[in-house]
């Protein structure tokens, strides 16, 4: 082909990295994979993280006081006398009897319905606290204790450690979920990238006798699988986003199950994917693309 | 050759340091090479290349000469001795001024070793990519220079659709494109017929005249023999004497080679 001058002017010059071929191909799909797993368990994170919050807040919102009657006092007049002490306490916005036909029906599941009459069930009363600044177990047993009346509090702090034991559990198992797909992806960026440079051994070669700087042919490579792994990224968020939505709008208004609450926002959790994907696979290709490099003389 | 190449050629000598006090381009001290636990390649091998000079290395097969002209390009490190180019001692170097030293060479590989996915301009115009240079900055010249080594209508062909002929010229055009002080060539005429042998070591007598200095590897002895050039011969990983190729031994300052391999008149 001759070479007028306007050939000349449009000249650009091409990639020397030679375009990508079916090894390639396959590590797009490996850490589509990767990301659309990782995707999945964020979103599943974020809405465990929720339903932890919710019960650890319906928690703190209430407390339980068991009552005990003092010599010739009815079960039902202590109790009487305990709400109506924990009602005018600060930070208590309800306090109430529990009904004895309550009391049983909470208890009926695990007792059976057979021995409850001969049972002698313990007197409760409910006490719905201020969500904003709720009243502590103390204030309460002071109120009980000023208005004459045995009882011991419980502020559900038992349970709520378990919750947020619970809650925390999650959070590090997704986070070392996260940890443990990253480094899956970054060693098969790794295990590309040493097929690549291996593939393409020659080319490395005359690059580096030529005269290019190890950054620059670590470049190269961080370029190309920063693309593959950014677009790998996309397709897999992209999914784990269609698969959580369809789980939503599948499972009613309350997310996939009621007791794994998800919400539309929590899909944009998938968005930053792409670039983190990126950039593991920047990291891994510059690192092996160097101590390769650096086996050269 | 024609007026313009011949400016082209005379701008290549003009723009290049050839003037430097320090003459040694390339120094060689008691050099030995081994690859792993193999006998040694090269054998105390010891000599100094000067400013200027053209020097063919020549020997039989297996001698030793491409693992020679490997420790002078800087893709192999000897095992023991002590290798200076351009006045400084290759061991002392760092590893980041390594690439700037490789840009002082340009090298002619034994199997071109082109890279089949770019064009014959892209190929030709690499050294000069990889300086960090703007394309627009070099595209004129690189066409010239491929021009001038006869591939002006072959720009945007693909090496592997070009003759023997044709890929020897355009890697001889990549190794002097960023203008080295030092062109090293192994075994340019291997593979081409006698007519494109001579005319690919006037090239390289051409570019000798315009300030570089030049090796040539080649066990081809009549080749070697019509140059009347210094030979540096290699036998058995030993450098001999090489009176017997019809060149000084010693290589010193370059004698104005009166070969048969003077410049082309006549355009190819």
């Amino acid at each position: 082909m001759s070479v007028s001058p306007g050939n000349l002017q449009r000249w650009k010059p091409g990639p020397l990295l030679p375009r990508e071929d079916d090894r390639e191909v396959s590590l797009g799909f490996v850490v589509a994979v990767l990301c659309f797993l990782a995707c999945l368990a964020a979103v599943t994170g974020l809405a465990a993280n929720r339903a932890a919050d919710g019960w650890a807040r319906q928690l703190r919102g209430e407390a339980t006081v068991q009552v005990r009657p003092r010599v010739g006092e009815t079960e039902t007049a202590a109790a009487g006398r305990a709400a109506e002490a924990l009602a005018g306490v600060k930070g208590v916005s309800e306090a109430a009897a529990l009904e004895r036909d309550k009391a049983e029906k909470l208890l009926k599941p695990w007792i059976g319905e057979a021995s409850l009459k001969d049972l002698p069930i313990p007197q409760l009363v409910t006490v719905e606290l201020d969500p904003r600044h709720p009243a502590t177990a103390r204030d309460l047993k002071r109120a009980l204790d000023m208005a004459g009346v045995d009882g011991d509090v419980d502020d559900h702090s038992r349970w709520l450690t378990d919750v947020e034991r619970s809650a925390g559990v999650v959070r590090w198992g997704i986070a070392g979920l996260f940890a443990l797909m990253a480094a899956a992806a970054g060693a098969v960026v790794a295990f590309a990238t040493r097929a690549g440079m291996a593939a393409q051994k020659d080319l490395v070669e005359v690059l580096h006798l030529s005269g290019a700087r190890d950054d620059y042919i670590a470049g190269l490579f961080q370029l190309r699988f920063a693309k593959l792994a950014a677009l790998a990224g996309f397709a897999g968020a992209a999914a784990a986003a269609l698969a959580m939505a369809l789980l939503k709008s599948l499972g009613g208004g309350d997310g996939f199950t009621p007791v794994l609450p998800l919400a539309w926002s929590d899909l944009l959790a998938v968005s930053p994917c792409p670039l983190v994907a990126a950039t593991v696979a920047v990291l891994a290709a510059r690192a092996t693309t160097l101590r390769l490099l650096h086996r050269s003389p | 050759m024609s007026r313009n190449a011949a400016d082209h050629a005379a701008s290549l000598g003009a723009e290049n340091e050839f003037s430097r006090s320090d003459s040694a381009v390339v120094r060689f001290e008691n050099v030995g090479l081994r690859y792993g636990r193999a006998p040694e390649v090269l054998k105390d091998v010891g000599f100094t290349l000067t400013t200027g000079s053209f020097h063919f290395l020549t020997g039989p097969s297996g001698a030793g000469k491409s693992s020679l002209l490997k420790l002078i390009y800087l893709a192999n490190r000897p095992t023991r001795g002590s290798v200076a180019l351009f006045g400084e001692d290759v061991e002392r170097l760092k590893r980041k001024d390594l690439p700037a030293m490789r840009r002082r060479i340009g090298v002619v590989f034994q199997e071109y070793r082109l890279l089949d996915h770019l064009s014959a301009f892209d190929n030709a115009a690499l050294p000069l990519r990889l300086s960090g240079r703007k394309p627009a900055s070099y595209r004129e010249d690189v066409a010239e220079l491929l021009t001038w080594v006869g591939l002006g209508q072959r720009m945007h062909a693909l090496p592997r659709t070009l003759s023997g002929g044709e890929q020897q010229r355009l890697a001889i055009a990549r190794a002097v494109v960023n203008r080295p002080e030092l062109i090293l060539a192994d075994e340019p005429t291997g593979n081409v017929d006698h007519e494109m042998s001579l005319r690919i070591i006037r090239l390289f007598v051409e570019l000798n005249r315009l300030g570089c200095t030049v090796v040539i590897a080649s066990h081809d002895e009549e080749l070697v023999a019509r140059s009347r050039m210094p030979v540096l011969y290699l036998d058995r990983g030993r450098l001999k004497r090489a009176a017997q190729m019809g060149a000084e031994p010693d290589p010193g300052p370059d004698p104005e080679p009166e070969s048969d391999y003077g410049p082309e008149d006549d355009e190819r």
